[in-house]
């Protein structure tokens, strides 16, 4: 060990308080925190109005500065919401999930996430493999056709799936409109939906995806239903059902409107911009 | 005109100008899904060689749309300084790349030139640039423009404030604005992405916006980013804006696409001249973004770069006030990771500056995209060295509406201190009778939104 005999300057921490540990023992988890609740600014001029002023966005604001340069908390913070967002493009659903749900499980054309991302015209069609599984375990001309396709977002299906179904089922049997068979398709893009149209001959195909992640939530999930969809049809026959998550429609709700939706579409035999005039006629 | 080249024992035919653009291109995820990238490492490198030879006069000759098949080409040739022209025509690309690099060539020599340039020919030279040869030949090139203030004087680094909210709350809407202008940010303009494009909605951002900057004099201008239309119409009713925003497109067919035509931006032009809150000239914001063509299936087979450069030919015609590139938030089917989001935003970058516009860059990624806040704060970076005109500035980079990451307040002020850059000098004066920043450095006071509370506490 060297002692210098230099003068030295007096060395300083800044401040900060270390991480509160929960009763595991554990640093608590930080995306836990609700960011409205957290000032960060050094000395405000008016700490209540502060608060006050981030109640008004979600916005990162008072979140502070050391010199140019963001807090340790608020970077920690931002990182960890775009891990999450990240990590849920990249990781697969399981398939015990999948199973767990006695889905059928089918591939788009990609050959990994990586050829997913790039090729946005191989996701919005099935393998000859997957086609063949659709036409032998499939029903035919089913009133309606439910199918769930990862997306962008694994985390979406997972959180919101395992609710949803059960909930258009419950709103589609007072109609006594039955759902067979689900299939669950890999690398999925919107579009694919207009190719299970054309295999089963369903009057209404709906497909619950999962969404591109933003940092306020890596789960939300939408559903694409359309009226005997078929591949080239304008987008605009598309009724999109989006923002289902936990902070957003809500898994139960979701369904329920999704079964009102596609009862909708059979009534008028329509969906999308088409039918939107129509219930706007009456 | 040769298109044919041997390279490391291999020989190379190419077919057309078109092709061998798109093949000299860096590696873009865009022009894969386009079908027109090159096959592999040696024939990028081959394109390359063949496009050093091609003259200037070869890439007049064939626009990547038609002339008459298509009104921005027929922009941007009918405004070309046909003196200037006629003295570079035989110019071979690598010509333009060592003039531009040259010592001796002087920012008023470039603006000269920039006058006889066709977009193809500046798509061109940028691909034959390496990445510091972009930030180098930017970085000699100063394009000022004037609305309330001049933008893009050497020595300057400005910021749009981008206040957005998920609902338009112009509560929210303001709080954020309070923040960013007390931490410098909001100079080059301060600029809202609406939720709701309808002229009510617009007309009373406009007016938040309008209330503020009178009340605490922000020597600034304020838009809101709603479609041209929309915000014509709020202005035609007495709205207070200080731009007309539009994002635009390199094709004919991809403007349309985007709602818009030439006769309609030359309308929003004289309006804006009319009706604005800006003492002028320059009255008009646009954005581009490469991919986007590509997305309205409107490229002609024309690469990527290729057509962004056409969307500043385009630009140049209205004379606006500033431009920038949204360099990252198309996705990684066309810009796949931060390698080429970073390319992208250099080219775009030089192209814009190399057309005579105040350039910035909306330096950002998605979250499907391979890149993270620090790929961000490099390219940021980089720019600023390349003497760009502008970025954004968002509550800590998150935009919470468009969903997507850009950059924070905290990215100007860090760049402007370590470049020893400043914003623009009215904006820079008004931030030091607010006590926000002395000397060009910010204050303790900087960075409290509650600093634009106390007068209407007191009140």
């Amino acid at each position: 060990m060297i002692i210098t005999n230099k003068h030295l300057t007096e060395l300083v921490p800044p401040m900060i308080h270390k991480l509160p540990v929960d009763q595991t023992g554990a640093i608590i988890d930080i995306t836990a925190e609700n960011l409205q609740d957290k000032l960060l600014v050094t000395n405000p001029r008016n700490r209540s109005a502060y608060f006050g002023l981030k109640q008004t966005t979600p916005a990162r604001l008072g979140m502070g500065r050391v010199g140019t340069r963001y807090r340790t908390a608020s970077v920690l913070r931002l990182r960890a919401d775009h891990a999450a967002a990240q990590d849920s493009v990249w990781q697969e659903v399981p398939e015990t999930f999948v199973r767990s749900m006695n889905m059928l499980p089918l591939q788009s054309s990609c050959r990994d996430e990586s050829d997913y991302l790039t090729r946005p015209d191989h996701g919005r069609k099935l393998t000859p493999a997957a086609v063949a599984t659709v036409k032998s375990q499939l029903p035919t001309h089913p009133t309606v056709l439910i199918a769930v396709g990862d997306g962008l977002s694994s985390r979406a299906i997972t959180a919101n799936v395992a609710q949803v179904i059960p909930a258009i089922k419950r709103g589609l049997a007072h109609e006594a409109i039955s759902v067979g068979k689900i299939p669950f398709i890999k690398y999925c893009r919107v579009g694919i939906e207009d190719q299970l149209g054309d295999l089963t001959h369903a009057d209404v195909v709906c497909l619950l995806i999962g969404e591109r992640p933003g940092l306020v939530t890596p789960k939300s999930m939408s559903a694409y239903v359309a009226y005997r969809p078929t591949v080239g049809m304008p987008e605009a026959r598309r009724t999109v059902i989006s923002n289902i998550h936990p902070g957003g429609i809500h898994a139960n709700d979701a369904g329920a409107d999704i079964a009102t939706l596609i009862v909708e579409m059979l009534t008028h035999q329509a969906s999308g911009l088409a039918l939107k005039q129509q219930l706007v006629v009456k | 005109m040769n298109l044919k080249v041997k390279l490391s024992g291999h020989y190379y035919q190419f077919k057309s100008v078109k092709e061998v653009l798109a093949k000299a291109n860096e590696q873009k995820s865009g022009d894969q899904l386009a079908g027109i990238g090159a096959a592999n490492a040696q024939e990028r490198i081959a394109a390359k060689v063949v496009l050093s030879q091609l003259t200037l006069s070869d890439l007049y000759n064939h626009p990547a749309v038609d002339y008459d098949q298509d009104e921005v080409t027929r922009i941007i040739i009918d405004d070309l300084d046909t003196r200037v022209y006629s003295q570079i025509a035989a110019w071979t690309v690598t010509q333009l790349r060592e003039w531009l690099l040259a010592p001796d060539t002087t920012n008023e020599m470039i603006h000269q030139i920039s006058r006889g340039l066709t977009s193809e020919m500046i798509a061109a030279v940028c691909k034959l640039m390496t990445n510091l040869d972009l930030i180098t030949a930017a970085a000699k090139i100063i394009n000022e423009k004037t609305a309330n203030t001049t933008i893009g004087r050497p020595g300057t680094f400005s910021s749009r404030l981008q206040p957005n909210h998920p609902t338009d709350n112009l509560s929210g809407i303001m709080a954020s604005t309070m923040e960013g202008l007390s931490m410098g940010i909001g100079d080059a303009v301060i600029g809202l992405n609406p939720v709701s494009d309808t002229v009510s909605s617009v007309t009373n951002i406009l007016n938040a916006f309008d209330r503020f900057v009178t009340r605490w004099q922000v020597p600034t201008q304020t838009c809101v980013l709603a479609h041209v239309t929309t915000q014509m119409a709020a202005i035609e009713k007495g709205a207070p804006s200080g731009l007309i925003f539009q994002s635009i497109a390199g094709s004919q067919k991809a403007n349309t696409a985007f709602g818009i035509d030439a006769h309609l931006i030359d309308s929003a032009n004289k309006l804006g001249q009319q009706a604005l809150k800006n003492s002028g000239p320059n009255v008009m914001y646009f954005e581009t973004g490469q991919g986007s063509e590509l997305s309205a299936n409107a490229n002609f087979d024309a690469d990527q770069v290729t057509m962004e450069a056409r969307c500043y030919g385009f630009a140049r015609h209205y004379d606006p006030f500033i431009v920038n590139t949204v360099v990252g938030f198309i996705g990684p089917e066309y810009l796949y990771d931060a390698k080429q989001v970073t390319r992208a935003g250099l080219e775009d970058h030089f192209m814009g500056k190399l057309s005579g516009l105040a350039m910035g860059c909306d330096v950002c990624y998605t979250n499907h995209m391979q890149a993270d806040q620090n790929d961000i704060e490099n390219l940021a970076l980089l720019l600023a060295n390349a003497g760009c005109t502008y970025i954004m500035g968002v509550p800590q980079a998150d935009d919470v509406m468009l969903n997507y990451q850009s950059t924070g307040y905290q990215e100007t002020a860090a760049i402007r201190q370590l470049l020893n850059k400043r914003p623009i000098a009215e904006f820079d004066q008004w931030l030091e009778k607010m006590g926000i920043s002395m000397n060009g450095r910010l204050t303790d006071r900087a960075g409290d939104a509650t600093l634009f509370l106390e007068r209407e506490l007191i009140k």
